[in-house]
């Protein structure tokens, strides 16, 4: 015998089933007045610093129809790199920048869309730069775990070709899938990022 | 913001441990045979970008945000059994989280759900919305007040039932140890019937999410009571990680 471990379990992970709106977003689920607003879908602060741009797009299932009932979180770090709250250490970021947001796939046009600012450079665990990227958790009816992958910036070649993760994806036809394309060079540029839970270009999801 | 803790100072986190976790492909819940990825997940480690997280001060909540019976009530109060649903979370080293997120939805009494996705014939409450949420204390203990929630039927197999369960959204201290997981109620039968319960592996885990009836946080002639402990990823200490450069 040795001495036991008295470690837990972490809680299993259920799925986020249809009505994740109500928990999530209950103004737009139409369940108005228990909740100001929907937490992580205020616009972006005007005094926000960094470049503004929309991350939009849709989520695919394994037989190529839109999922209408997802619900997708962003995480991301500031225009200088930093990401808000106490877990950073390494500089103050911009107060104005919540770094989190949460939107519902639109029930009628089965698109999500994000405005945010572009990220700045946030170091790997050995302090090479990992290119500018968002990283994405997404839930929904049928996904038993949430699943977590990042999108990159289509114009950012040469950042993306030394990023360390995508660098450790052995299969390179599937970096493209994590690499949103400029689609849209207007006022605001847009990146169009698709996400495929399955099947063909099937996403990169991420273990953690 | 608070949350200046110990658990804040730690690094990265331990490996989750999918086998304990249901699988993306459980094909007896149906709606994950399409939304299921084949490709093995990616192992990324942990960086900077999943070490740390939204955090939520206590400033956000509303009075009400953690009292299901009241915060939609409009011309009463809601149907049903009362209950207090009560807990900590924890990381897996047994540490209180505090400063954690906590949101909840649920069905009515009957079973039904205020969304217009909803086709079960049990009735809309019009005092109950359904929807909740609290932030943990610094002892990582929350509480919230509400109905108890009736199973329902969903299309699944032509006579599939879920069992009385109440939604959980947990944001702890790092994108890392987010976690939307679901409550059930202790000697409900229904719970090993159903499909997207069985999809987690093992027994034991199931038990894990399964609350205890709770007689001494009851409330004589007013309130059930049930605990539910929720745990969330652990994290290792920064003092074993700081190995050399080029290691």
């Amino acid at each position: 015998m040795v001495q036991p471990f008295r470690r837990l379990k972490e809680s299993p992970s259920q799925t986020a089933g249809p009505y994740v709106h109500i928990g999530a977003t209950p103004n737009f689920s139409g369940i108005e007045g228990v909740f100001p607003h929907d937490l992580g879908s205020l616009p972006l602060p005007a005094k926000a610093q960094g470049r503004r741009i929309i991350v939009t797009g849709q989520i695919f299932d394994g037989g190529g129809t839109p999922i209408r009932d997802a619900l997708v979180e962003i995480w991301q770090a500031d225009a200088q790199g930093l990401y808000p709250g106490p877990g950073e250490r390494r500089g103050q970021a911009d107060p104005h920048f919540p770094g989190w947001f949460r939107q519902p796939v639109d029930t009628t046009t089965d698109i999500y869309r994000f405005e945010t600012i572009k990220p700045g450079i946030v170091p790997y665990f050995d302090g090479r730069p990992m290119a500018p990227h968002i990283s994405f958790w997404i839930v929904a009816r049928g996904i038993n775990i949430g699943l977590h992958t990042r999108l990159y910036f289509g114009d950012e070649e040469e950042a993306n070709a030394a990023d360390p993760i995508l660098a450790r994806i052995e299969h390179r036809v599937r970096v493209q899938t994590l690499i949103a394309p400029l689609s849209d060079v207007g006022s605001v540029p847009t990146y169009t990022f698709d996400i495929r839970l399955q099947g063909e270009n099937e996403t990169v999801f991420f273990d953690i | 913001m608070r949350n200046e803790n110990s658990t804040h100072q730690g690094g990265s986190f331990y490996q989750r441990d999918r086998s304990w976790h249901p699988p993306a492909f459980t094909p007896n819940y149906k709606t994950s045979v399409l939304r299921s990825p084949k490709n093995a997940l990616l192992s990324l480690g942990n960086t900077l970008s999943e070490m740390t997280g939204p955090v939520f001060g206590h400033g956000m909540l509303g009075q009400l945000d953690n009292d299901l019976i009241l915060n939609y009530a409009q011309s009463g109060e809601p149907i049903g059994p009362r209950i207090i649903v009560h807990g900590q979370v924890l990381d897996e080293d047994g540490r209180p989280v505090r400063g954690a997120l906590l949101e909840f939805w649920q069905a009515n009494a009957g079973g039904r759900y205020r969304h217009r996705k909803e086709s079960y014939l049990a009735a809309i409450d019009p005092n109950f919305g359904g929807c909740g949420r609290t932030i943990t204390d610094d002892e990582g203990r929350y509480w919230f007040r509400t109905i108890k929630p009736g199973p329902y039927p969903w299309p699944n197999g032509v006579n599939d039932w879920r069992p009385a369960h109440i939604h959980f959204s947990i944001f702890g201290h790092a994108f890392a140890q987010r976690l939307i997981t679901q409550m059930y109620f202790e000697g409900d039968p229904m719970i090993w019937q159903c499909p997207v319960v069985m999809g987690i592996p093992s027994r034991e885990a199931v038990e894990q999410l399964v609350a205890a009836l709770d007689r001494q946080a009851t409330l004589p002639m007013d309130t059930m009571a049930y605990k539910f402990d929720i745990v969330l990823r652990g994290r290792r200490s920064t003092l074993f990680e700081n190995r050399m450069e080029g290691n």
